[in-house]
């Protein structure tokens, strides 16, 4: 009964995940009339020796610890601040919506507008506040990666908030009370009662959002398309054009693998993080 | 009183957190309203305000005329209309097996749909790339509900999986006690508790396809047929310079159907899924 209910989702998406992984050992190509052939890992030796993915490789783990450390950091703080009895949290939680529904190609476009040298609101306040004369952030050398880093923050910031505020719903209220009571501040509530009630969320979603963000394409590919001269090159980036503008798609393929092999170790995590959380 | 004192700092913080909080989400939300109903002089300069001065709809009317949007409105209209349908179509029966039975098998289909969402997607469109080119299914709308389909499966039955196991069990029993057959209990009984959560999936399924971009890049070339989110890229020029207030009205179009479907699903999201998406 389950089997074969469960066979088109198998064959729907494990398939073409397995086909892919085949494919990364295959000298495939768009386009080629010869049939392709099985080269093993001669697409991986060459993969070692590109030193332009190893940069992008490198900029997007830039880009992933960037964008994850300080959504996890916000989000914990905001969630926590959500939970407390403030004015105007139905405010933050309704806005809170919107860049999580935004199309990222939309959230791409409008922190270009923000970031504009000329028309941009952020050059615009720079200079009234006298501490700058319109960069062009995007297309700066040193600028560009931290930019896209601050969309990426903002754009992922409410999926963490929410997650948190979720397991911020597990703690027992009687147990913080009683620590309230018992006389313990603000900082040992957290750390005594807050965060073990929490930490298998927060595990999770930090795995899986730096997961999603080495994953991401849409957002910087409208901001930068990985300019300027490569320094916002995610991994994703490179292999899109390697596969579909270079048609290498052996190649191509081979990039998705090691994306894989790292995201592995994460996705272990992540399912150790569940499995505890399942526990409690 | 010092003790009153510092609670009374902690509250004026703690608003101060969240005035801070506010600002980061709602200034390039505002940045974009505003530009988007500038005219093009106060695009121009060098000194742009807050607010436009002379708030016209201008931009949206050239909107249309530069991009075929209303053609591209209706080409995502279509896929993401077809994705959501097919998805909920083929996920609600195997949903229902698989939250009924629960054997190991249905527990390694749900670690499995875990594990789908986070491989990179760079190794999912190659082989389905390669597959749709067989069929002769490049560049064609068809292609690409399909691809959304596969891509949004593992995700729909996730979440079917858990309406169906919030209708209680023993309803179904007791209408099986009462003489329904196996089919007369589904249709009386168990379709009509679980529609809200088919609605909401299917709502889901749309948004994410409405807002998709890397897929809908890949796969559709002639300009006829594209989606919103690639069209809205033509808007930025192969320079990366933009008719900037056609630009932001276009953006903004963009952005509604998600964001009014997402404010009715919105939720039911929040509150169950994400948290069980991180739990379970």
């Amino acid at each position: 009964m389950v089997l074969p209910a469960l066979l088109p989702i198998l064959l729907l998406s494990a398939g073409p995940l397995l086909y892919g992984i085949g494919l990364a050992f295959t000298d495939s190509q768009s386009g080629r009339t010869e049939p392709t052939e099985w080269i093993g890992l001669l697409n991986f030796r060459d993969l070692r020796h590109d030193t332009l993915f190893w940069e992008s490789f490198r900029v997007g783990l830039v880009w992933a610890v960037g964008v994850t450390v300080p959504q996890f950091l916000l989000g914990l703080g905001l969630a926590l601040l959500l939970s407390q009895d403030l004015r105007m949290r139905w405010l933050a939680r309704t806005l809170a919506i919107v860049p999580w529904a935004m199309p990222e190609v939309v959230v791409g476009i409008m922190w270009r507008l923000v970031y504009h040298s000329d028309a941009g609101i952020l050059n615009e306040t720079l200079r009234d506040l006298r501490l700058g004369d319109g960069s062009d952030w995007l297309a700066g050398l040193s600028t560009a990666l931290p930019a896209v880093i601050v969309v990426g923050v903002w754009a992922g910031l409410p999926q963490v908030t929410v997650a948190l505020l979720a397991g911020l719903q597990n703690v027992p209220r009687e147990l913080r009370e009683a620590a309230a009571v018992d006389g313990a501040g603000a900082w040992r509530r957290f750390r005594t009662v807050t965060w073990p009630a929490i930490r298998p969320i927060a595990l999770a979603i930090s795995a899986l959002s730096f997961i999603w963000n080495l994953n991401s394409f849409a957002l910087v590919y409208v901001l930068t398309s990985g300019g300027p001269g490569g320094r916002t090159r995610l991994p994703m980036l490179f292999a899109y054009e390697e596969a579909f503008r270079y048609g290498q798609f052996g190649y191509a393929a081979a990039m998705g693998c090691v994306l894989v092999a790292v995201v592995s170790v994460l996705l272990a995590v992540y399912l150790v993080g569940r499995l505890r959380g399942a526990d409690q | 009183m010092p003790r009153r004192g510092r609670r009374r700092a902690a509250r004026a913080g703690q608003y101060l957190a969240l005035l801070g909080y506010l600002v980061f989400l709602a200034f390039p939300l505002l940045w974009l309203l505003s530009t988007a109903f500038k005219p093009p002089t106060e695009l121009a300069t060098l000194h742009p305000t807050w607010l436009p001065e002379r708030p016209t709809l201008d931009n949206f009317r050239r909107a249309f005329d530069e991009q075929p949007l209303l053609r591209a409105a209706g080409n995502s209209l279509l896929t993401a209309g077809c994705a959501a349908a097919v998805s909920v179509l083929i996920a609600t029966p195997m949903a229902y097996v698989m939250a009924r039975h629960r054997s190991a098998l249905s527990r390694a289909a749900t670690g499995w749909v875990v594990v789908s969402q986070a491989f990179p997607f760079v190794l999912v469109i190659i082989p389905l790339f390669l597959i749709l080119k067989e069929f002769r299914l490049i560049d064609e709308p068809a292609g690409l509900v399909l691809v959304y389909v596969v891509w949004s499966l593992p995700f729909a039955l996730w979440m079917l999986a858990g309406y169906v196991r919030a209708v209680p069990r023993e309803l179904e029993e007791a209408a099986a006690v009462d003489g329904a057959g196996r089919l007369r209990t589904l249709v009386s009984v168990t379709a009509p508790l679980l529609a809200p959560g088919i609605v909401a999936t299917a709502l889901f399924t749309f948004i994410t396809a409405w807002n998709e971009f890397f897929f809908a890049l890949v796969l559709l070339k002639s300009p006829e047929k594209q989606t919103m989110p690639v069209v809205l890229t033509h808007f930025i020029g192969t320079e990366g310079v933009a008719d900037l207030g056609p630009l932001a009205a276009a953006a903004l179009l963009a952005t509604l159907p998600s964001l009014v479907l997402f404010a009715f699903i919105q939720r039911r999201i929040t509150g169950g899924l994400l948290a069980g998406a991180v739990k379970h």
